[in-house]
């Protein structure tokens, strides 16, 4: 049932580092709601804020003015929140233990749960998890995380995903690290995750072409502000903001010229 | 017909693995560029672009070992070569190399300048500091304009991660070499960065201070601009080759069709043409392999492919690694 109460609402979010003359401002002055069931991507150059914001919402960071909440609610309590809220980040090689293996992080990976399962039922879910990405449970019995490469580690990511079904997914540029062919099989579990178990995904990418593909709502970031936003078909074809047109022109597309020798 | 500026005849590289068996990472690579010519290697992560590019180089650090074939830069082979020797004559001279990583290439605790000015004299001699920033001045002032002195003061943590990279760029081809070799040049940054630092490539390509490139990417899309030719790797060989237009509008090899599939753009129109993802992953080079290394992916093989080799040949005015190409 699609929720009244916004999954996360910012009013006037600010979020500073340092002080006096140091002082930087990564997320200026933001104001959005995402609804239950949406996927909204955050897309941006470097340094424009993004990551920050995708660390607010995880309850990383606290906003330093303005107020943001999670289903009507103040972030106060990180487990609490990160039984609900879940994330994939980048470098999946720095998302795992090295010395333990694979499935007993997936399966340790449940004690964040308030619901308790008993250890035959984590079994059973991370198998599911597994086999929701296309691997066999048989595939990793054993292994550790070096013995795979980057792009089946991201899906490991994912598989823990599809085990601890969250109701919220924050993936921080799940696929910068990965080449061309295993991102389309990303985005396709994105979809997927959506489809299924209606999670709610912030996608946060640098890549345009992406977030127009998977999401519902785009958010163009430029120096902590949200420059732009609205459905990916507004925002690519009647784009607002300078930034968003900066943003699609230097994407080099196959049909339009890129630069000019 | 000049002289063609790098040629490589049917090289193979191995890994020795500490059990004494070996890793067939390339196989069976050749091809000739002339001079000027922008080469594109493209290909999923693990066919072994990486691999080719110290072979390129002659660069062989244990375990990766030359296993057949020869590499030539301006005629001059670069097999059986010391690695000091291969450091010392060849490596930023007459091939270069820019790395992926800026962050990994520069040393944090020195400042770029100093950096730049220990590859001059690793390679040329000479202590004349002042000469030597002299001249880092004029070429950094090609592609930084008004920046270089911060640039060239700066110790790499206080730049952007394009300044970095190009940087990095600046240094490789400080001694004008014949031939650079890119290795996902821009892969780990954004697409408005990776916009200004493939300027710069152009740039010094315009000034001609180097004319021939290999540039190595998974971005099919990015390669349509930059290269001339693009090779297409997969498994360790080189399944297609061709012009630019040939490989990105009109792919052949079932594998190219499928790299091609699976491309995402923003065009308007474009958001219900959906990535197909290849599905399977590339098969093991630890073993000896059988016929067709596609062939348990490919959607249109056919029984026999998984048994008989294909040689590459040429089909439709570029080479194909396929005998049921259309």
């Amino acid at each position: 049932m699609p929720n009244e109460t916004p999954i996360f609402s910012a009013k006037n979010v600010v979020r500073t580092f340092g002080s006096g003359k140091k002082l930087v401002t990564a997320v200026d002055d933001v104001s959005f709601d995402i609804a239950d069931g949406e996927i909204v991507s955050i897309v941006g150059g470097s340094g424009c804020g993004k990551s920050v914001l995708a660390k607010i919402m995880l309850g990383l960071y606290e906003p330093s003015k303005g107020s943001f909440q999670y289903e009507g609610h103040k972030i106060t309590n990180q487990k609490d929140h990160w039984d609900e809220v879940q994330f994939i980040f980048q470098d999946p090689f720095s998302c795992f233990n090295q010395f333990f293996t694979i499935r007993s992080q997936l399966e340790a990976a449940f004690k964040i749960k308030k619901e308790k399962l008993t250890p035959q039922q984590i079994s059973d879910r991370v198998d599911a998890g597994l086999m929701a990405v296309n691997v066999a449970p048989k595939d990793i019995e054993g292994k550790y995380p070096f013995e795979l490469s980057g792009g089946q580690m991201q899906r490991m990511l994912l598989a823990r995903i599809f085990a601890l079904r969250p109701k919220v997914l924050i993936a921080d540029e799940p696929t910068s690290m990965v080449d061309a062919c295993v991102r389309a099989n990303i985005l396709d579990y994105l979809m997927k995750l959506k489809e299924e178990l209606q999670m709610t995904i912030i996608f946060v990418t640098h890549d345009i072409g992406l977030a127009y593909y998977v999401s519902d709502r785009l958010f163009i970031m430029h120096e902590g502000k949200i420059v732009d936003q609205g459905k990916p078909d507004d925002v690519i074809l009647k784009p607002t903001s300078p930034v968003t047109v900066q943003l699609l022109e230097d994407i080099p597309e196959i049909h339009k010229e890129w630069i000019k020798r | 017909m000049t002289k063609p500026v790098f040629e490589v005849e049917n090289l193979s590289l191995h890994y020795l693995t500490r059990f004494g068996s070996k890793v067939h990472a390339v196989t069976d690579v050749s091809f000739t560029m002339q001079q000027g010519e922008i080469l594109g290697i493209a290909g999923e992560s693990g066919c072994g672009k990486s691999t080719l590019v110290n072979g390129l180089m002659g660069l062989f650090i244990p375990p990766l070992h030359p296993t057949a074939g020869d590499v030539k830069v301006a005629g001059e082979s670069l097999m059986n070569r010391s690695e000091k020797e291969i450091r010392k004559n060849v490596l930023s001279r007459k091939v270069s190399m820019i790395p992926q990583g800026a962050f990994n290439a520069l040393n944090p605790t020195r400042r770029v300048k100093d950096i730049a000015a220990d590859v001059i004299a690793a390679h040329e001699g000479g202590s004349d500091t002042t000469a030597t920033y002299a001249r880092l001045m004029e070429r950094f002032q090609l592609f930084f304009g008004k920046d270089t002195a911060r640039v060239l003061n700066s110790f790499p943590i206080q730049l952007t991660a394009g300044e970095r990279q190009r940087s990095v760029i600046g240094i490789s081809t400080l001694l004008n070499p014949q031939m650079v070799i890119a290795d996902e040049p821009t892969s780990a940054l954004d697409v408005s960065t990776q916009k200004v630092v493939i300027k710069m490539i152009f740039d010094l390509l315009d000034a001609g201070i180097f004319n021939s490139m290999i540039f190595i990417t998974h971005e099919l899309p990015l390669l349509r601009h930059v290269a001339n030719n693009i090779a297409i790797m997969y498994a360790g060989e080189f399944v297609e080759k061709g012009t630019a237009e040939q490989i990105v509008f009109d792919p052949r090899h079932p594998y190219t069709k499928a790299l091609m599939g699976a491309m995402l753009s923003a065009e308007p129109g474009q958001k219900d043409r959906k990535p197909v993802a290849i599905e399977g992953a590339p098969p093991s080079l630890a073993k000896e392999i059988q016929g067709c290394r596609f062939a348990a992916r490919c959607p249109v093989a056919r029984p026999e492919c998984s048994q008989k080799k294909q040689e590459i040949r040429m089909h439709a005015d570029r080479l194909v690694r396929c005998d049921y190409a259309e």
